[in-house]
């Protein structure tokens, strides 16, 4: 007696057979052939011929037989328009039924016959249905205006639909509250500029009021549209917080993960020191750590959330690590999640058990899940220093066990912990050669030659090594050819006695027998750089490499700020903005997080939370995945570029030797007869087009890659001002500037004699000052300084000198004495002269440092009246030691993120928002002492200004 | 919201799709058996896949795909707890939700599927009202049905849906009116090779039969309601209230249903009521294999410890085990590597052990990786967290019910490493 019997097929052919039994004037056979249909339906089998038999039995009293009419109804309307208008006669009586089941069925069914014609016959029912007095007929209907929105978004709107709906949010029962928001929000997400969801206190109350009597889904709803919300006060956001917190210990994770999201949310707008802001955080924790007790598919999607939240605010789950423990059974995505959140926890307090843990994940059986515990390990030693020895030794212990993709991991990880630590762990570089053979994989390989190049003076046998490579050149992926070609020139700087053939042949193997423009571009650079000026090359080539940064890939602020505001949705599962993968990108509105505004009166100035519209393109810029080495190396590795081979490069080499006499002196007093003459710089032809005809300049744009080594540097000169007046100095006249050339900051000084006697023994001294600038060298007037006369000194300043705190901080307080008499006066140094040259801040630790800064620490500064464009506005800062970071183009504004040094230490971060066609910029500053930021801002001023 | 749902099998045919708005070419689910192809086992298919038009959720429950295609941006856990949801009524309707009996009952289960979505958003989820709108099919009704003519489709409006108390019915009535709660706990533990705790962690749920008449209201207190300090409450507990005094006031569904779960954390200190003594090795030069386990009792508050089982998955080297048990039976699989040990009782005078050899591949390596334990088991009238129930009051009715309370602890997901 199941319903399987509704499967059995006859000789007849099912159709024939159906048809008849639809006809049947028995009711209860009528009712089974229905079932057989529906039953057909259900498998894919298309049963439309029956549309007509089937329609017939609609107009019944058995409630199950007009469902099922109904379902198939539902199913093949759209392929039958026109016999599907028989059917709105039905309709239209049914809502006027006195059962509000049946009511409710029929606006229900109404809406999902996706055919035009009908949607006209619709609306009269609908409205009713919509005022109905029956609640459980007017949530249905509230959905079945999103459903004819779909359908024809112009007739609902021009029926009224929409404000009949919000009617809906202030209805007294809660489900219909709740329903109602859900079939807004749907059609607010189609029409993103239309403000649909009107969001005031009064109706915020109203949700909130619902949200404790409705339903689970429709909790869902409602906490999602409160999230969209922007409270006008603290307060506000503290009251509505309190009344979210209890969804926190409901049963559905939907909603718990929602709740979460709102209290995320709003908590940015709280002040820390509140006592409740520390409740809402030790509340956040629990309901979290339950969810990764559920089903491992809702494990998965918090866990995804749960990476988000540990970046935006680490202390919420810190005490947790356990928890993140590697099930063996878990499946593998929830394994590789866990991974990832155990090292964004890991910390000093936790690192011996992350340690102990991670080695046993490393002997699991999964591929996947072991080499990401292999690169755990090695993240670990990076993240937190003091367990870099225990890491090292760890790895070594896995390499011990000679699985091949373990070595093989192990070794691209050390790699990593070299560039962190230099100098400490290259005892371990003799266990990593015995592995050579067995490394396959061309990331091992290249991670494999560039430690064998980096360390090649430590390597007896480097050269063999490197050789050995050498010999399937060209059947390498590109990566390691790049790797090996600047692992063997790094060999030869180092040794270049005894490798001289060996670079030969690499070079000419990359620029004459390769056709990937990288290889051969790059090959070139250090053919023209050895043969032009060896000791130029070992500077660039064997120049200290900047340490790595900690962590990789956090999310950039400004697009965790989004994601955030994102939590619980598709976006959070791939850590994208839906902007990035909504299909269409239905013009979707960026969610950003609440500036914070507090009620009471202060006197904070206006902090913004990094906000601001986040850019589009972020999420190129920043790799989510835990790919370490994609952004250390991101030069090497760079996907092989496919352009048309360079056929000009034909040259004939031979025997020819590549580098230019330079030898020498690279070589220094060695013995002579090796080769120094026959060695001859590539003919001109050879240099591709992009390289520039002139060597010399081809040199400089090499320079100009590496980010300014040796290049000069010449910050803005004001013009020189008057310090001194000659009536305040018995006769002498003092003017000047500071300046800062190539590293060293000067004051340069015009004396001028309006007095009437020869003045003569001049000597200067600087009060105490903020950043201890103080003179380098004694001030020198060579000769006596007569009547009239007027000299010019440059006076080489240092900040040495010692440091008091002045106010204004860029003060200077001078003692000038000559024969007469000893004058005091006083100046006001610009800042950029103490921009030191070193002051690019690698991205990744950008953004690390400006997550790092407190927002309090953050002020906003006007420059206006300023013409120029992002490209002159950056190269104009970079003179004056201002380096951009990172640019990038949002919603046509341009973004500059820049960064500075000061010659104590300090960096200040900024961000300089710039819009065309407007001149008023916008300047963000970032600094962990905050006083100076007035300053920089002034230097920035004076900069682009003149 | 919810566009379509597929339901696929573990060989890969779709045997079941429903659309709730327009219809989506079955096509869409070539993108999910590509992933099923791609992860080596059911259980690792990804729960989110995207293809270029739409994005694939899916649950993997009693060996069946619950796909359900979305098209907009919808949160993913409402889809999967919305999946789950639709797996659990399934369970509750026929008792087994399988392929044949989804198939047997295919009517049903479209209605069904009919009354809890409209237009993508949940309608009607509570059992208790799918219920009301559509009757179980039970062997009697269908008998009935045949010779009355009636129907299985409720033609009420569920009295539930919007009263206050949507998961109560009215007019409930029993002539034996009781109330049972289970407090079950499981234990989840990660113990490493020494034998000392790496995580532990509790799971516990109090589950209620409740089949009273009227419209009781229970108010049910512990000895030790600091215990529970992370919870989750089945929608029918008065937050409030628990809130200021940590008693649970409700109104109950009618029937089973889960009054609330909590999580007592890997802070707290959690008695592990069982140990393993284990010594698995595998030597260089020979290819045998030692393989030798104990369980035994350690804190178990006097009570005994039963139904366990022992399961491991051993590496894959292992051609065959020669084992002997003290007592229970022992199956290994020499395809799947599986060991399993079904112990039993445990007595603590006489404790049980398995021991032997495994025969490795002739010639081949000792294999790398260590198998890890797996360990079931029940201790009956304990909850090992150490939560009791102080009593159970009911207002608004006039007869007395008959109450019961019963306790279970059990393991979760308790693995020992070696």
């Amino acid at each position: 007696m199941t319903d399987s019997k509704y499967f059995t097929t006859t000789k007849k052919g099912e159709i024939f057979e159906l048809k008849a039994e639809l006809n049947s004037d028995k009711k209860e056979k009528k009712k089974e052939a229905v079932k057989k249909v529906i039953a057909s339906m259900t498998v894919g089998k298309d049963v439309s011929a029956l549309f007509p038999d089937v329609v017939n039995c609609m107009q019944t009293d058995n409630l199950e037989l007009k469902k099922l009419v109904y379902l198939y109804l539902m199913n093949y309307a759209k392929s039958q328009p026109d016999m599907a208008i028989m059917a709105v006669n039905t309709f239209v009586k049914d809502c006027e039924d006195p059962n509000p089941l049946i009511r409710a069925l029929a606006v229900r069914t109404m809406g999902c016959i996706r055919v035009d014609k009908i949607t006209e016959y619709l609306c009269e029912p609908l409205r009713k249905c919509l005022k109905d007095e029956d609640p459980y007929v007017r949530k249905t209907a509230a959905v079945c205006v999103a459903k004819l929105h779909d359908i024809n978004a112009q007739l609902v709107e021009d029926q009224g639909f929409l404000d009949t709906l919000k009617d809906l949010i202030s209805d007294s029962n809660p489900m219909v509250v709740a329903n109602a928001v859900a079939a807004l929000s749907e059609i607010a997400e189609s029409h993103p500029s239309s403000n649909l969801l009107d969001l005031n206190p009064q109706s915020i109350n109203k949700l909130l009021t619902a949200l404790n009597e409705c339903t689970e889904w429709g909790q869902i709803f409602i906490l999602d549209c409160l999230a969209n919300y922007t409270p006008k006060d603290d307060r506000e956001a503290q009251s509505i917080c309190e009344r979210v917190t209890p969804r926190l210990s409901h049963a559905n994770s939907a909603v718990v993960l929602s709740a979460v999201k709102v209290l995320m949310k709003f908590m940015e707008m709280l002040s820390k020191d509140l006592d409740y802001y520390g409740t809402l955080l030790k509340k956040l924790a629990p309901p979290l750590v339950t969810l990764l007790s559920a089903e491992p598919e809702l494990q998965y999607v918090a866990l995804r959330n749960i990476n988000l939240i540990v970046q935006k605010r680490p202390e919420v789950l810190k005490h947790e690590m356990k928890v993140f423990f590697v099930k063996y059974n878990d499946p593998i995505y929830v394994k590789l999640e866990k991974l990832d959140i155990m090292i964004r926890l890991a910390s000093q307090a936790n690192i011996a058990q992350v340690l102990a843990e991670l080695k046993e994940y490393a002997t699991e059986v999964d591929v996947d899940f072991v080499r990401k515990a292999v690169r755990a390990i090695g993240r670990c030693a990076i993240k937190v220093e003091q367990s870099a020895e225990r890491c090292v030794s760890t790895l070594l212990d896995l390499i011990q066990t000679k699985v091949n993709y373990v070595v093989q991991e192990a070794i691209v990880v050390i790699k990593d912990i070299f560039r962190k630590y230099p100098n400490k762990y290259e005892s371990v570089i003799a266990t990593l050669c015995e592995n050579l053979d067995s490394l396959d994989e061309p990331e091992a390989r290249a991670a494999m030659i560039w430690i064998v190049g980096e360390y090649a003076e430590r390597i007896d046998n480097a050269d063999e090594l490197l050789e050995s490579f050498l010999e399937g050149f060209h059947d390498e992926s590109t990566q390691v050819q790049l790797q090996l070609l600047t692992a063997i020139v790094k060999l030869f700087l180092k040794k270049p006695t005894e490798t001289q053939e060996l670079v030969q042949q690499v070079l000419s193997l990359a620029t004459q027998d390769s056709d990937n423009p990288d290889l051969r571009d790059r090959g070139y650079i250090y053919w023209r750089l050895l043969s032009t000026d060896p000791v130029a090359a070992k500077e660039v080539v064997l120049a200290e490499k900047p340490l790595i940064s900690e962590e990789t890939d956090l999310i950039e602020p400004t697009l965790l700020d989004e994601l955030i505001c994102y939590i619980g949705t598709l976006a959070s599962v791939y850590h994208k903005p839906p902007s990035a993968f909504v299909e269409g990108g239905r013009g979707v509105v960026h969610k950003s997080l609440p500036p914070r505004t507090a009620s009471s009166e202060s006197t904070e100035s206006p902090e913004t939370a990094p906000a601001g519209a986040p850019p589009g393109e972020q999420l190129d810029a920043v790799p989510t995945q835990g790919d370490l080495l994609g952004d250390l190396l991101n030069l090497d590795l760079g996907p092989p570029v496919s352009g048309p081979p360079l056929a000009a490069s034909a040259v004939q080499m031979g025997a020819v030797d590549l580098l230019g006499g330079g030898l020498d002196s690279l070589m220094g007093d060695e013995p002579e007869g090796i080769g120094a003459p026959s060695f001859v710089a590539p003919p001109a032809a050879a240099v591709p087009a992009n390289l520039g005809a002139p060597m010399g300049s081809g040199l400089s744009d090499l320079f100009d890659l590496t980010s300014g080594v040796g290049t000069l540097s010449g910050s803005y000169v004001a013009p020189k001002a008057v310090w001194l007046p000659a009536m305040k100095a018995k006769g002498l006249e003092i003017s000047g500037t500071f300046t800062r050339q190539a590293g060293t900051i000067s004051m340069d000084l015009q004396l001028t004699n309006k007095a009437l006697q020869v003045m003569t023994d001049f000597a200067i001294q600087f009060n105490r000052n903020s950043f201890g600038l103080a003179p380098a060298a004694p001030l020198q007037v060579h000769a006596p300084l007569s009547p009239t006369q007027t000299v010019e000194i440059s006076l080489p300043l240092s900040t040495a000198g010692s440091v008091m705190k002045t106010e204004p901080l860029n003060s200077l307080q001078v003692a000038v004495k000559n024969n007469i008499d000893v004058f005091y006066f006083s100046t006001l140094y610009p800042l950029h002269i103490l921009f030191v040259e070193d002051g690019k801040m690698d991205r990744q630790m950008f953004l690390a440092t400006w997550k790092d800064i407190p927002n309090e620490n953050e002020a906003q500064f006007q420059i206006r009246d300023c013409p120029l464009n992002a490209e002159a506005v950056s190269s104009r800062l970079q003179s004056s030691n201002i380096f951009t970071v990172a640019r990038r183009n949002v919603e046509g504004q341009d973004m500059l993120y820049q960064s500075l040094k000061l010659t104590n230490g300090i960096w200040v971060l900024a961000e300089l928002r710039i819009q065309p066609g407007n001149p008023s910029f916008t300047l963000s500053l970032k600094c962990r002492a905050p006083e100076v930021s007035q300053h920089v801002y002034q230097a920035y001023e004076t900069i682009l200004k003149n | 919201m919810i566009h379509s749902l597929f339901l696929i099998n573990s060989s890969g045919d779709i045997f079941l799709e429903k659309h709730w708005k327009s219809v989506v070419s079955r096509s869409v689910c070539d993108y999910f058996f590509e992933a099923q192809e791609r992860a080596t086992e059911a259980e690792n298919v990804p729960p989110v896949i995207p293809t270029p038009h739409h994005y694939l959720l899916s649950v993997y429950r009693h060996k069946i795909f619950f796909v359900a295609v979305i098209q907009t941006e919808v949160p993913p856990l409402f889809v999967i707890e919305f999946l789950h949801r639709v797996v659990d009524t399934f369970q509750d309707y026929f008792g087994v939700c399988s392929e044949p009996v989804i198939k047997d009952n295919v009517v049903v289960v479209y209605e069904v599927l009919e009354e809890m979505l409209d237009n993508g958003f949940p309608l009607a989820t509570e059992s208790n009202i799918l219920k009301e709108l559509i009757k179980p099919p039970t062997i009697l009704r269908t008998v009935v049905n045949t010779i009355t003519g009636s129907t299985n489709v409720g033609d009420q409006l569920p009295t539930g849906q919007l009263s206050v108390v949507p998961w109560r019915r009215t007019g409930v009535k029993y002539t034996n009116n009781e109330a049972y709660f289970d407090v079950i706990e499981e234990i989840d533990a990660i113990i490493d090779k020494s034998g000392s705790t790496i995580t532990a962690e509790i799971q516990g749920v109090i589950d209620a039969c409740v089949k009273l008449t009227g419209m009781p209201d229970l108010t049910l207190s512990f000895m030790n309601p600091r215990l529970l300090d992370d919870v989750s409450f089945h929608p029918c507990v008065r937050f409030k209230r628990w809130e200021s005094e940590r008693i649970l006031s409700f109104i109950p569904p009618d029937g089973n249903f889960r009054l609330l779960s909590y999580h007592v954390s890997a802070q707290n200190l959690v008695a592990i009521p069982v140990y393993v003594k284990h010594n698995i090795s595998f030597r260089d030069s020979s290819s045998l294999g030692r393989f030798e386990i104990t369980v035994g009792p350690k804190q178990t508050m006097g009570k005994t410890i039963e139904g366990v089982t022992v399961t491991s998955q051993m590496p894959r080297g292992v051609l065959n085990m020669s084992l002997t048990p003290s007592q229970g039976t022992h199956t290994f699989d020499p395809v799947t590597k599986m060991l399993s040990w079904d112990v039993g009782k445990i007595n603590p005078q006489k404790l049980p052990s398995l021991k032997g050899t495994m025969s490795l591949q002739a010639g081949a390596s000792k294999p790398d990786e260590n198998p890890t334990i797996n360990l079931q088991f029940k201790i009956q009238q304990l909850a090992i967290s150490g939560l009791k129930v102080n009593r159970l009051d009911m207002y608004g009715e006039k007869y007395k019910p008959f109450k019961g309370i019963k306790y279970m602890t059990k393991a979760g997901k308790f693995q020992v490493r070696t």
